[in-house]
């Protein structure tokens, strides 16, 4: 169970033949994640970790049956490559590639909108359901089976987060990166959704960061619909100036918009729990559990 | 990284090719020119000084002139002259436009619906966030679909709202798709004409043209790429040095030098350091994955901002190995001789390698994020 991915999921992996897609394939893969088929374009009839090559999706899908793509090309194929995988009819597309120009994610965005096909990325450490499929690039051994769902817009703060929780003998349900780029496919609030109604997920820790207003919604939605579980919220980059991007292309204050201030006043006036620090979201999850 | 800005005269030059009206202009790097523009131009001018920084004509980079001698003053005046911290080095010298109303039109990338945006309103020439904030009902607003752009029955429905008709309405519409296609072709982040003038005759004029291009796109338009990597203008030596080596490296005004692994890890680490009364000199990413030499580089510039009392590395090793940080710190010590005081949290892959060589050349290493801030803190406040 969790959300997004079980140990039921299967995946391919668009540019399984290069230096990421292949080398992540095999720690997937050693984690249990059931990968049936990888895409290059000319590359086909390779195999990569055992894994058999095509050179498109159509093809891979003729062969395998699958629901989830995993996408490792470069920015400026990402675009062509998230279709693909839409078009070939997979359900869920996560997409690690950083720094996706905005107007080739708004086309793949819609258009995967519009397929009712679900997108996480561009620029997220991925998926991952403890014990049962990682659809990602994170360090595996950080994570332990639990009961609380992590969504997050960072990488390695995200391992933080985690860590504390383990030391608090908490594990995750489902830990998932929305992405660092400034327009993502899956949101806060998609996420607040499915871990409400995933019976594994008792409680949920949401972190969020400087730019765009993806926690302002967050906070808007558990305003309007009571959450039924235990909920934190940790946002970092109070201490960011206006106009710099920090980091993530999606991390930038415009003018007085996006600043942590505001998601802060906009979660707390939800009534959702702040951390102020990483090891807050442990403590505060611990005590509302009891 | 920020988005790549383009001064007025490129943004105009772009504009040309789509066909946009625009006032005409010359762009002039001496007073002398100037002169010679507004002769040209035989009729009352603006002289506009030709910087990125936002807030131009508020700060006095925006003169009106009724003769080209009046021109060659004022130019002489800003040529060279400081605006907002920026040197003015050239000038647009341009046709004044009567003006019977000044108008706002703009797109922009909204983030939330993953589109752009077309903003407009009838309160322009002055701040579009003001306008949203004071009078929100004075904006028109749409959003375009990505998959069937812009319609032109979606320009007409806008310049109707507007209070637009007849020839105008189909003026206005064909401005309104003519920036759009520049947006979409150059990749725009925000594109913007403030003000729009409409003229006592009725025509419509672009006096003022802003393009900010996404900065991940700049590899299809190779030559704002190169440009890219010279523009100075904004960016300070140590943020410069610090793009050319591809690190997420912004200059803050602390004494505490920061450099850890992933973007939300040292936004943190930052926001940590003020919580215990520290402040931080900058935020440094150097990514996931790092080799030691891209961690002594990172520790390097970091370290050369003379503001930098203590050095702060924050790790915590996934695709990023300890081992490789462990000996990136190390060889920065053997370069720099280590005059500045370091502290390291190590955790993750490989962090007992990592920790124990740090140990044999001395150097104290913490588990804790919590307690390696409030060290770094208090050893800055005793240097």
């Amino acid at each position: 169970m969790g959300i997004l991915i079980d140990s039921d999921t299967r995946a391919i992996v668009q540019n399984i033949t290069g230096t990421q897609g292949s080398f992540h394939t095999k720690l997937m893969l050693s984690y249990g994640t059931k990968i049936v088929a990888g895409v290059t374009p000319g590359k086909g009839g390779l195999q990569v970790e055992g894994v058999p090559v095509y050179d498109t999706v159509n093809e891979a899908l003729n062969e395998h049956e699958a629901d989830a793509s995993i996408i490792f090309v470069p920015a400026p194929f990402v675009k062509d490559a998230a279709l693909e995988a839409i078009g070939g009819g997979l359900k869920l597309v996560v997409i690690i590639t950083e720094g996706v120009p905005m107007k080739d994610a708004m086309e793949f965005l819609w258009e995967a909108e519009r397929s009712n096909v679900r997108i996480v990325g561009p620029n997220t450490p991925g998926v991952i359901t403890p014990n049962e499929c990682k659809l990602g690039i994170m360090p595996s051994h950080i994570f332990k089976k639990g009961g609380v769902g992590v969504v997050s817009r960072s990488g390695t703060l995200t391992f933080e987060v985690c860590l504390g929780l383990a030391r608090s003998g908490l594990g995750q349900s489902t830990c998932l990166g929305l992405g660092g780029d400034a327009l993502v496919g899956l949101t806060f609030v998609e996420a607040l959704e499915m871990f409400k109604n995933d019976r594994e997920t008792d409680a949920v820790a949401l972190i969020g960061e400087i730019g765009g207003n993806a926690e302002e919604l967050a906070a808007e939605y558990v305003k309007t619909a009571w959450y039924p579980k235990p909920l934190v919220a940790y946002v970092v980059g109070r201490s960011a100036p206006s106009g710099k991007r920090m980091g993530h292309a999606g991390a930038i204050i415009m003018g007085r918009s996006g600043t942590a201030e505001s998601k802060i006043k906009a979660f707390e006036s939800a009534g959702v729990d702040i951390a102020e620090m990483p090891n807050d979201v442990a403590r505060i999850l611990r005590e509302r559990l009891e | 990284m920020c988005a790549m800005k383009l001064f007025e005269h490129e943004a105009k030059a772009l504009g040309m090719n789509f066909n946009l009206p625009l006032p005409r202009s010359h762009l002039a790097s001496t007073a002398d020119q100037a002169r010679e523009a507004a002769e040209k131009l035989g009729k009352p001018c603006a002289i506009k000084a030709q910087v990125l920084v936002s807030g131009r004509g508020k700060a006095g980079g925006i003169r009106f002139t009724s003769t080209p001698e009046e021109a060659y003053q004022i130019a002489k005046i800003l040529l060279g002259s400081d605006l907002k911290g920026e040197k003015i080095s050239k000038l647009l010298v341009e046709e004044r436009i009567p003006t019977k109303k000044e108008l706002y039109l703009g797109l922009v990338v909204d983030r939330s619906k993953r589109c752009y945006s077309i903003l407009t309103s009838t309160e322009g020439g002055v701040d579009i966030e003001e306008v949203s904030e004071k009078a929100p009902q004075k904006i028109v607003r749409r959003d375009i679909n990505p998959l069937s752009r812009l319609r032109e029955y979606e320009a007409r429905d806008i310049a109707v709202k507007l209070g637009y008709r007849g020839k105008q309405l189909h003026d206005l519409a064909s401005i309104i798709l003519k920036l759009y296609s520049m947006t979409v072709a150059f990749d725009g982040e925000l594109v913007e004409t403030n003000p729009l003038i409409e003229t006592p005759e009725g025509e419509f004029a672009a006096a003022d043209l802003r393009i900010l291009i996404d900065d991940n796109s700049l590899f299809r338009h190779p030559d704002f790429q190169k440009r890219a990597m010279e523009m100075t203008e904004e960016l300070k030596p140590l943020e410069m040095k610090a793009r050319e080596r591809r690190l997420a490296y912004v200059e803050l005004d602390g004494d505490i030098g920061v450099v850890g692994n992933g973007a939300g890890l040292v936004m943190a680490t930052l926001d940590m350091m003020k919580h215990y009364g520290g402040k931080p000199a900058n935020f440094c990413d150097f990514g996931g994955g790092a080799s030691s030499e891209r961690v002594s580089d990172a520790i390097e510039i970091v370290l050369s901002n003379e503001k930098v009392k203590i050095l702060l590395v924050n790790i915590l090793g996934g695709i990023t190995r300890c081992d490789e940080v462990a000996k990136g710190i190390l060889a920065v010590r053997e370069r720099t001789g280590a005059v500045k005081p370091m502290v390291i949290r190590l955790v993750g892959t490989n962090d007992e390698i990592g920790r124990r060589m740090l140990v044999e050349a001395g150097i104290e290493s913490f588990q804790s994020m919590e307690n390696a801030v409030e060290k770094a803190v208090e050893l800055a406040s005793e240097v």
